[in-house]
């Protein structure tokens, strides 16, 4: 055996050292970093089932004017599952119809109120204004109010989620 | 390229320190046998890691850890994988560990110059076993739980010490909140940066002294690597399958949330630990001590010494037969107390709230224990639902129950019905004026709510939930489970009514012994009305 062959031999046994020492570590970052990903990027299995609040007696209501309701609902935050206060600006369109606006402005969060001299939701901290059914008036907000869906079952007045409306 | 990672090197030199750790001289007898440091090292870098994983969604306080670790395995995706991890590897590298040692302690590489390396090494296994012991009880459930109070009982029989050491470990008043913390703080703060602090120290000395050759190697020396470096990564990519596939196959269980009322929980330490548990059972009485403190700790300090005790040269393995002895007697010693608390173990019928729970619809008032049944009992007779809404309905002036299980725990509910302004200022609730018993079987119930169950939880009928406060007034939990909850005195009440009559059954409550004849069940005088809702409750069971 010329001693070219053999530091060939130690040449290519060195190769595989290293190439095994670089491949099994990359399977196990691998087999660590893959489940690592998914456990922190994945939402949780937990299917959020749409809650719906009764709010309202559709009979108390009179079309055309809004009314602030205050209701609680479930808030699922991580293992926590808390029971918060909520409200919502409720107007009856008629006996079949009612819309509910999320309470906040969706300029920069803050709380609207109804004007009644004006018959516009007015924001106070930037003086956004809506209409009745949402729409942007004036003001710098850049979309409509966002609104609850609403369900009407007998008289009552039933809230689900909070629908976020496209941008104008 | 090239450009950049010539100016790293010339402004850190990163790359000759790697080349220095990696070319390091070993010995031509170096091999296969030398495996186990790396190993234990690569398994406590998966702790670490695996642990980080874990915080990211656990809260560390009692009323939370558990919901929090439920959420990790059961809603997480790849959660059960990170805890089975990170449970497994706890025990892997005890195991390791302990091979490292033997292999150590049969070359005879503790010997001079190699002393110091020993000790630290010993050191190291006892900081293994702290991390064990302080990571168990942080899941708290019952295990977690009862399990610490043996722990700190024993830690509290060292003599002298044993008060300072409970009180240093949070449990002067019984395992708490403070335990809790303690534990929680030892477990990932400190020991994790004293670990790494020795660790650091243990291979330096290594490095210093050199790998031990075997004896009567004069070949010339070889390079660290690529070859040991290889043979390091086999093994650790072995260890590591063994692990995944134990962290994937085998379920870790999470037990119910930790209930220090819970008189049926027999607790067992982990299996590392069980020598130790069973060791105990030899000592009675005074004699206690012994078993528990002293032969424990007279066991750490020899092994301690052990390049001291053994002071001989020689290294070659058939030369040192009074040492092989030792360790055999030792293996044999551990394996015979670890198999005879394997045997005396009963079979646990503790729950795994981590397999399927129930749907929500099915989740009706016959999965509840007579007590947490009985408390909506108390909560209709103390008539909490006139402020306090509890998942449908309309709001009320209290807050809404519903959500009580995620939020609260038992202490919390029990303080808060003494004195409900102690816990929540201003809060205009009167104080709800029960016996112990029932305040419990009030929180027990509450803390079954949750907007999921609440509603059909509060719909029990009528007829059960009388029976089951006759069931919890008279105690009947001290012999009888319903729903694996109490006693196995006596037999289990579910499925009653398919083995005995109604007839047969009221008749048992007032003669026993007319019934079964030498049962141990005493006569129970109720009255006609609370024969019927006992009855009526258990039948339907």
């Amino acid at each position: 055996m010329s001693e070219t062959q053999g530091s060939d031999r130690n040449l290519s046994r060195r190769r595989w050292y290293i190439g095994a020492i670089y491949g099994l570590q990359a399977m196990m970052g691998a087999a660590l970093a893959i489940p690592a990903a998914v456990y922190l990027l994945f939402p949780p299995k937990l299917k959020k089932e749409d809650h719906w609040v009764e709010t309202a007696d559709l009979a108390k209501l009179t079309p055309g004017t809004p009314e602030e309701v205050v209701f609680r609902r479930d808030r699922v935050d991580g293992w926590k599952v808390s029971s918060e206060k909520a409200s919502a600006w409720v107007v009856k369109k008629n006996d079949a119809e009612v819309i509910a606006f999320s309470p906040q402005c969706t300029h920069l969060g803050c709380a609207f109120r109804w004007e009644a001299r004006t018959k516009t939701f007015l924001c106070p901290c930037h003086t956004s204004n809506f209409s009745l059914d949402g729409k942007v008036v004036d003001g710098p907000a850049p979309r409509p109010l966002d609104q609850y869906q609403v369900k009407i079952e007998g008289t009552k007045v039933l809230l689900g989620p909070i629908r976020v409306s496209p941008e104008a | 390229m090239r450009h950049v990672l010539d100016w790293i090197e010339s402004r850190t030199g990163l790359e000759t320190m790697v080349k220095h750790f990696l070319y390091e001289d070993i010995p031509a007898s170096a091999g296969w046998h030398q495996v186990f440091g790396s190993v234990a090292l690569f398994l406590f870098l998966i702790q670490v890691f695996t642990g980080a994983m874990l915080a990211f969604n656990y809260a560390p306080t009692p009323g939370e850890a558990y919901n929090s670790l439920k959420y990790v395995v059961t809603e997480l995706t790849g959660g059960t994988l990170i805890r089975g991890l990170h449970h497994w590897g706890a025990s892997t590298m005890i195991v390791v560990v302990v091979l490292h040692m033997l292999q150590v302690f049969i070359w005879g590489a503790y010997k001079k110059p190699r002393e110091a390396t020993w000790m630290v090494g010993v050191i190291l296994l006892m900081l293994t076993m702290a991390f064990g012991l302080t990571g168990y009880l942080l899941p708290w459930d019952n295990r977690a739980y009862w399990g610490t109070v043996v722990t700190t009982q024993i830690a509290g029989l060292a003599p002298g010490a044993g008060p300072y050491v409970q009180r240093l470990m949070g449990a002067e008043n019984g395992v708490g909140v403070v335990t809790f913390a303690r534990f929680y703080a030892m477990h990932t703060l400190l020991l994790p940066l004293i670990m790494v602090a020795i660790i650091a120290f243990h291979v330096y000395l290594v490095r210093k002294h050199g790998v031990t050759p075997a004896p009567g190697d004069n070949a010339p020396k070889k390079k660290f690597f690529p070859e040991q470096v290889y043979k390091d990564t086999v093994a650790v990519f072995l260890t590591f399958l063994v692990l995944f596939t134990l962290a994937a196959v085998v379920k870790v269980p999470l037990g119910r949330l930790a209930d220090p009322t819970d008189t049926s929980y027999i607790p067992r330490p982990e299996w590392y630990f069980l020598f130790l548990f069973q060791l105990l059972k030899f000592f009675e009485g005074k004699m206690e001590v012994v078993g528990a403190v002293i032969l424990p700790n007279l066991a750490i300090v020899a092994l301690f010494l052990v390049p001291f005790i053994d002071r001989g040269k020689v290294m070659r393995v058939t030369q040192r037969t009074m040492a092989m002895a030792v360790v055999v007697a030792a293996a044999i010693g551990w394996s015979a107390l670890t198999v005879a608390a394997v045997r005396s173990t009963p079979a646990q019928t503790e729950v795994d709230v981590t397999l399927a729970e129930p749907a929500p619809e099915t989740v009706a008032w016959a999965s509840l224990s007579p007590e947490e049944l009985a408390g909506l009992g108390y909560f209709r007779a103390e008539k909490c639902g006139t402020c306090h809404a509890v998942g449908s309905g309309p709001a009320k002036k209290g807050p809404d129950l519903s959500g009580t299980a995620g939020k609260r725990d038992a202490s919390w509910l029990i303080g808060h019905f003494k004195n409900p302004q102690s816990h929540v200022p201003g809060s205009a609730m009167p104080a709800v004026n029960l016996p112990a018993a029932q305040l419990n079987a009030l929180a027990a119930f509450l803390l079954k709510l949750t907007p999921q169950t609440a509603t059909v939880l509060m719909a029990s009928p009528e007829a059960a939930v009388d029976g089951a406060m006759v069931y919890q007034q008279n105690r009947c939990g001290t012999c009888h489970q319903v729903n694996g909850v109490g006693m196995k005195l006596g037999p289990p009440m579910n499925g009653l009514a398919k083995r005995r009559d109604r007839k047969w059954v009221e008749g048992h409550f007032l003669d026993p012994q007319k019934f079964s004849p030498g049962t141990v069940m005493p006569p129970y005088r109720l009255s006609p009305g609370e024969l019927d809702r006992l009855t009526t409750y258990l039948m339907s069971l």
